[in-house]
């Protein structure tokens, strides 16, 4: 039984959204420190507000603005806070009616331990300090030490709200982030560990004889597991190509000098080709049927390209089933 | 039991609706831009969000636009509250293959009428990104997506002997249709065969104008059953024919230039319609063509031409506006891309046509129309055949 391999896969974007009126009123009040809500067809507040009423589906724009603080409806200790969580400290998930609202808010409660929690309690918005328009403008709530200020919007009441305010903000970013811990599985590891030296190993099909390169350990056509180990190549064909003329951002092609050939490569013994870089001829002369072989760097997992053999041009017949 | 009690319901498109395409919709959340296109649906229809029974709604895989639930998030913008709602995936193909999960559910009378919709906004994410996500162990994708595509054009060109002007003629009629399609994201007014000739080589043979663009876009259709469609207030489109067909994106044997799931799938299509002759009894065709060159390969695939013989069409002007087998009439693809949305903009056109309701890019007459939609590494196939009559007629 081969090792097999493990490594962290992170998965990381930092996508956009347009907020629409609504969202955007709602964030560019947090960062002034107000609260809205919307008045549903019902005449229930709706907080965080909904652009489509949750009853009639119809479009909702009546909004109000509710207190900064609010009662607790439920709640759930986070013993062990994670990356990008509201606090670094153990604290409270807490659903958090605001006063004036007839729904809850999930956010974070700073409480000394479960014990200082409970269904009922006072709260009250701590703002951050540097507010951007954001949920995170709400550093997180905290326990109601005193009275309720009575200030605007902080009584048991909703106010009227236009949703107007200076330099709103429309967009946001919100940054995804998921951390896996990847395996390749056992034929992708032995085709790995192969590759260490510098032989490429498929696997075949007992029962359509196919060799599959990269192997995945199963044959997707057959449905079965393939497990003789096949070492193909080096040497191939080029079956079919392109010249790639720019670089696109995001792509792994941002350090190589354009225009290069990415060709599919079928390699001797193998019965469907990889795709790979090919260097060694200018990107003009190269063509389907090129005769191939890889070229390895020291540090090279994979072969950093193909260069060609200098064996005459394989015949179009002898790979026409492989494009 | 009686024939009439386990016997299929004839499905009909009686609302359909687009936004505008554009390259950023900044003015919307997402939830804002399917309503609009839901919106414009049940107005077409005249129906209100009470008379729909259950949603269905396609999106592009998560990474294209944030990992979202968008079954959850846009329950209450789409009226879905104490409704059914289900979201499908299939890649690029999402838009055709959603349509049919709701066709399903009239034609197998779990529900009588059922708003469906896809939708994306690229401006958002990156789809590139999202294709090329860092796998351990794996060689990077090196070339985008056109890299990814474009040796296959390649294997198509040598296969057949196409000349290379042939993917310039499909952009250069599929950028003219757009300007006849108020909703189409391109518009290039000054548009001519030489600047789509002129244009930058990306990934040789695919040139800059030979590609589509990036799309923020929701299209919606209201589905319904015979009753529904006798009181649509205008001529509803019938469904005659509806079929998915996958297979492995890498298989040993695998055709990238005719994928056998794409044959089987039209097959099956024309087989439920009755269609013997794809060529001569259909008269529009919605196909999903993001690289120019797919439209001979897919003319090919499909059945309109022989194998080897798709470009003739094209080179031939059979596919254009006024040719005897016009192929995206609405400007396509290439000149509109939200991609979660770009399937169901293909079979939701194929029903305007049948309509009569598709407006200056209309076909005169068309009785037949065949929506068409491919994704992952064509690996998902997805269409649906849509006729003026009623198929129990
Ligand atoms: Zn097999």
């Amino acid at each position: 039984m081969p090792e097999v391999r493990t490594a962290p896969l992170v998965v990381e974007f930092p996508f956009t959204r347009s907020l629409g009126p609504v969202q955007s009123a709602f964030l560019t009040g947090l960062r002034e420190r107000t609260v809205l809500g919307v008045r549903g067809s019902d005449g229930r507040v709706v907080v965080p507000p909904a652009e489509y009423d949750p009853v009639t589906a119809e479009e909702i724009r009546e909004l109000v603005q509710v207190g900064a603080s609010g009662t607790v409806t439920t709640w759930a200790w986070n013993p062990a806070p994670r990356r990008g969580q509201p606090l670094a400290t153990p604290f409270a998930w807490v659903l958090v009616r605001l006063d004036g609202a007839d729904t809850a808010l999930l956010h974070a409660l700073d409480a000394p331990g479960p014990d200082a929690v409970h269904t009922g309690m006072r709260v009250r918005i701590r703002w951050a300090a540097e507010r951007t328009g954001a949920i995170t403008d709400i550093a997180c709530f905290e326990p109601e030490r005193s009275e309720p200020e009575q200030s605007a919007g902080n009584g048991r009441q909703p106010i009227p709200h236009d949703g107007e305010f200076a330099d709103p903000v429309t967009g946001i970013t919100t940054p995804a982030r998921l951390d896996y811990t990847y395996s390749p599985g056992r034929a992708q590891s032995r085709y790995i560990d192969a590759l260490a030296d510098r032989k490429t190993i498929g696997e075949r099909c007992p029962s359509c004889r196919k060799v599959y390169v990269p192997p995945r350990g199963a044959c997707p056509t057959c449905g079965v597991a393939t497990d003789a180990q096949v070492e193909v190549g080096p040497r191939g064909t080029v079956t079919t190509f392109c010249i790639v003329n720019i670089k696109a951002r995001h792509t792994a092609n941002l350090d190589i000098e354009v225009p290069y050939v990415y060709a599919h490569i079928a390699l001797d013994g193998a019965d469907l080709a990889l795709h790979a870089r090919i260097g060694g001829i200018p990107y003009d002369q190269v063509r389907m049927g090129l005769r191939v072989e890889p070229v390895w760097t020291d540090d090279g997992r994979f072969p950093d390209h193909y260069r060609p053999t200098g064996e005459p041009d394989a015949d179009y017949d002898s790979y026409k089933e492989l494009i | 039991m009686n024939k009439a009690a386990t016997a299929k319901e004839c499905v009909a498109v009686v609302g359909i609706g687009q936004t505008k395409h554009v390259a950023a919709r900044h003015d919307v959340s997402i939830a804002g831009l399917v309503r609009e296109a839901a919106r414009r649906a049940l107005d077409d229809a005249q129906l209100t969000w009470a008379d729909i029974d259950a949603v269905v709604i396609g999106k592009a895989p998560d990474f294209f636009e944030g990992v979202m639930m968008p079954e959850l998030y846009l329950a209450d913008a789409l009226g879905a509250v104490g409704k059914p709602m289900l979201r499908v995936h299939t890649a690029g193909s999402v838009g055709g293959s959603t349509a049919l999960v709701a066709t399903n559910l009239v034609a197998a009378r779990v529900h009588r009428t059922v708003l469906t919709l896809a939708f994306e906004k690229q401006s958002e994410s990156n789809a590139m990104w999202g294709l090329s996500l860092p796998i351990p162990f794996q060689q990077p994708l090196l070339a985008g997506a056109g890299g990814f595509f474009a040796p296959h054009v390649r294997a198509y060109m040598r296969r057949t002997g196409a000349p290379d002007t042939v993917g310039s003629l499909v952009a250069y009629k599929d950028r003219r249709n757009a300007l006849k399609n108020p909703y189409a994201h391109l518009h290039e007014k000054d548009i001519t065969l030489e600047k789509v000739q002129a244009s930058p080589m990306l990934w040789d043979p695919i040139r800059y104008s030979e590609t589509c663009p990036s799309s923020d876009g929701a299209c919606a259709m209201i589905l319904t059953d015979r009753a529904g469609a006798a009181r649509s207030p205008h001529p509803p489109a019938w469904v005659h024919g509806g079929a998915m067909r996958s297979e492995p994106t890498l298989f040993a044997g695998k055709d990238f230039v005719s994928p056998q799931a794409g044959k089987d799938c039209a097959a099956d299509v024309y087989r439920q319609a009755g269609i013997t002759d794809p060529r001569r009894q259909i008269d529009a065709v919605e196909m999903y063509v993001p690289f120019s060159w797919y439209e001979p390969m897919w003319l090919e695939n499909l059945g309109f031409a022989d194998e080897g013989e798709g470009w003739k069409l094209t080179e031939a002007g059979v596919t254009e506006l006024d040719g005897d087998l016009p192929v995206n009439p609405s400007g396509g693809v290439l000149s509109t891309n939200p991609i979660g949305a770009s399937g169901m903009i293909r079979f939701a056109e194929a029903a305007l046509q049948v309509r009569g309701r598709a407006g200056d890019h209309q076909i005169d007459g068309a009785r037949r129309a065949l929506g068409h939609a491919y994704g992952g590494g064509a690996q998902f196939f997805s269409m649906w055949l849509v006729g003026a009559d009623s198929p129990a007629a």
